[in-house]
């Protein structure tokens, strides 16, 4: 053994040497994910090319949709619903397995603010979504021809969709205790509203009742906002859509903060 | 300056009153031992003094800093080893330790992370996956975690459950050496030995309730059991504390 240094406490260090904690949670969630991106990036992509294979091969002769070919129509819906799924699975995920397994207590006792805390997992998650986002387009390029009237649109609702689907995924993981709770959440909300927020069809095409209830699915205005930046078309406007997104980005945020800061279900 | 100053805090959960009004102080650079039986209240005490916890009334400070409200400060001088072997499985030694470093603030810290490896034997396992180690591998990991951010509080909850005698005897080595540089030493242990051989005051928790506190010696004197022999610290002194351990539960019926 070496001889031990007189230790200098970190809080008579420096300012200037001492940093906020958010930089290193925020590392470490992306890198939890990419040691395993096999499994986290690469699958949903895969999941995603499988969908337009067998989508865009049955439906090829449907009539055109904003003028465009089903497949063309297709793929902008199915990179959002990548993107958004996956950016709830990384904060959900991270979060109830640091839970169950304990280690979450070595992020407990670190001087993280609740706005840290949070900045870093959904941060984290946007950069998931994201990867896999840009996957399943870059992939998906050599199936159709994409128009991209205007990338502004994409790129806003690309980023704040992730952000929400990270800031309810945060909420998950910080509601469930079980493993079971979570893939409850997933399948029986996230995976149905995504699947019926107009991915595969415009809800133009659907009976007057369904196109109301669809307009209570806030997964449908960020689809069809994400899509309006392709195709310059969409079922509403894209103002629209932004303001519902905001709007519910801004809720989750609230809760998710709230329930950090007075440590539900994380500090007893 | 105290290390620890503890002023009436109660906690409970639901029904069970897990700490009743403990008060108490620890000084700056004291080895310090806090026992009692299972739920006495130990590990919750620990858990509010790093946050983990929130009292239901009463005010902990560590180093003169409140753990509530000024909470960034007081977590950096404590450094807690918890009781159960927890770790992140998808990282190697060495990335457990940066990222643990960093969620104090401090980055370029692996001159401190390689001292406090080669102190704990754990160099050659710097690369390894948490997952590949054994359980004492990982015990010294969860030691060096606590001890990244160079905290001037160290609390072990239980640092030796289940651990051979050859890591024991080394963590003991390595946590005095430590006592020695500066550092204030929390030890929570069912090892009454270790307890009596290491910490120079006692405090003692039962039903949520301080029970006893004093030095070890004045325990020692005070509480001996009628009939036992007098007592000379360090001379084969288990039993002794384990006698006045029991002697005091008792009489906190």
């Amino acid at each position: 053994m070496s001889e031990i240094k007189q230790l200098r406490p970190i809080a008579l260090m420096p300012e200037a040497v001492v940093q906020s904690g958010f930089i290193a949670l925020f590392h470490k969630e992306v890198k939890r994910f990419y040691k395993v991106a096999f499994q986290t990036v690469a699958a949903p992509v895969l999941t995603a090319v499988l969908y337009l294979l067998i989508f865009g091969h049955v439906l090829e002769n449907s009539p055109k949709i904003y003028g465009k070919d089903y497949s063309s129509f297709l793929i902008p819906g199915l990179i959002m619903m990548s993107l958004l799924q996956n950016a709830f699975a990384n904060t959900s995920s991270s979060l109830i397995q640091s839970k169950i397994t304990g280690n979450l207590v070595f992020v407990l006792l670190a001087p993280l603010s609740h706005l840290e805390f949070f900045c870093a997992y959904v941060g984290a998650a946007m950069v998931r979504g994201l990867a896999v986002g840009l996957g399943v387009f870059l992939v998906t390029l050599w199936f159709a021809d994409l128009s991209y009237v205007a990338p502004c649109w994409i790129i806003i609702f690309a980023l704040l969709g992730s952000a929400l689907l990270g800031a309810m995924g945060l909420l998950a993981g910080i509601w469930a205790d079980k493993f079971d709770q979570l893939a409850a959440s997933q399948n029986f909300v996230i995976m149905p509203a995504t699947m019926l927020s107009g991915v595969f069809y415009s809800i133009h095409t659907l009976p007057p009742f369904w196109q109301i209830v669809s307009h209570f699915n806030p997964f449908f205005f960020m689809i069809d906002g994400f899509r309006y930046g392709f195709f310059g078309q969409s079922d509403v406007s894209p103002w629209h859509s932004l303001g519902i997104l905001g709007l519910c980005l801004f809720v989750i945020s609230l809760i998710s903060l709230r329930l950090l800061k007075v440590g539900y279900k994380l500090r007893h | 300056m105290l290390a620890i100053s503890i002023k009436d805090v109660r906690k409970s959960y639901g029904k069970v009153q897990a700490l009743d009004g403990v008060s108490f102080d620890i000084k700056q650079g004291e080895f310090f031992g806090l026992l009692g039986p299972n739920g006495a209240g130990k590990t919750t005490l620990i858990s509010t003094m790093a946050g983990l916890s929130r009292p239901d009334s009463g005010t902990i400070e560590v180093m003169g800093h409140d753990v509530e409200k000024d909470f960034r400060i007081a977590r950096r001088q404590l450094g807690v080893v918890p009781q159960e072997l927890v770790f992140d499985p998808f990282f190697t030694v060495r990335e457990t330790l940066r990222f643990q470093s960093g969620y104090f603030g401090l980055r370029n810290n692996d001159d401190w992370i390689d001292e406090i490896m080669a102190n704990l034997d754990l160099t050659s396992k710097a690369q390894s996956n948490m997952r590949s180690l054994s359980g004492g591998m990982k015990r010294r990991v969860l030691v060096a975690q606590a001890l990244v951010h160079r905290p001037p509080v160290i609390v072990l909850d239980e640092p030796t459950a289940g651990v051979d005698v050859e890591l024991r005897q080394s963590l003991w080595q390595f946590i005095s050496r430590l006592n020695q540089a500066g550092h204030t030493i929390v030890l929570t242990t069912h090892y009454l030995e270790e307890a009596e051989s290491l910490c120079a005051r006692i405090a003692m928790l039962k039903g949520g309730r301080l029970v006893a506190l004093d030095t070890t010696e004045n325990l020692l004197a005070k509480h001996r059991p009628a009939g036992m022999a007098p007592k000379v610290l360090g001379d084969d002194g288990a039993a002794d504390l384990e006698a006045v351990f029991v002697k005091i539960m008792a009489e906190a019926q």
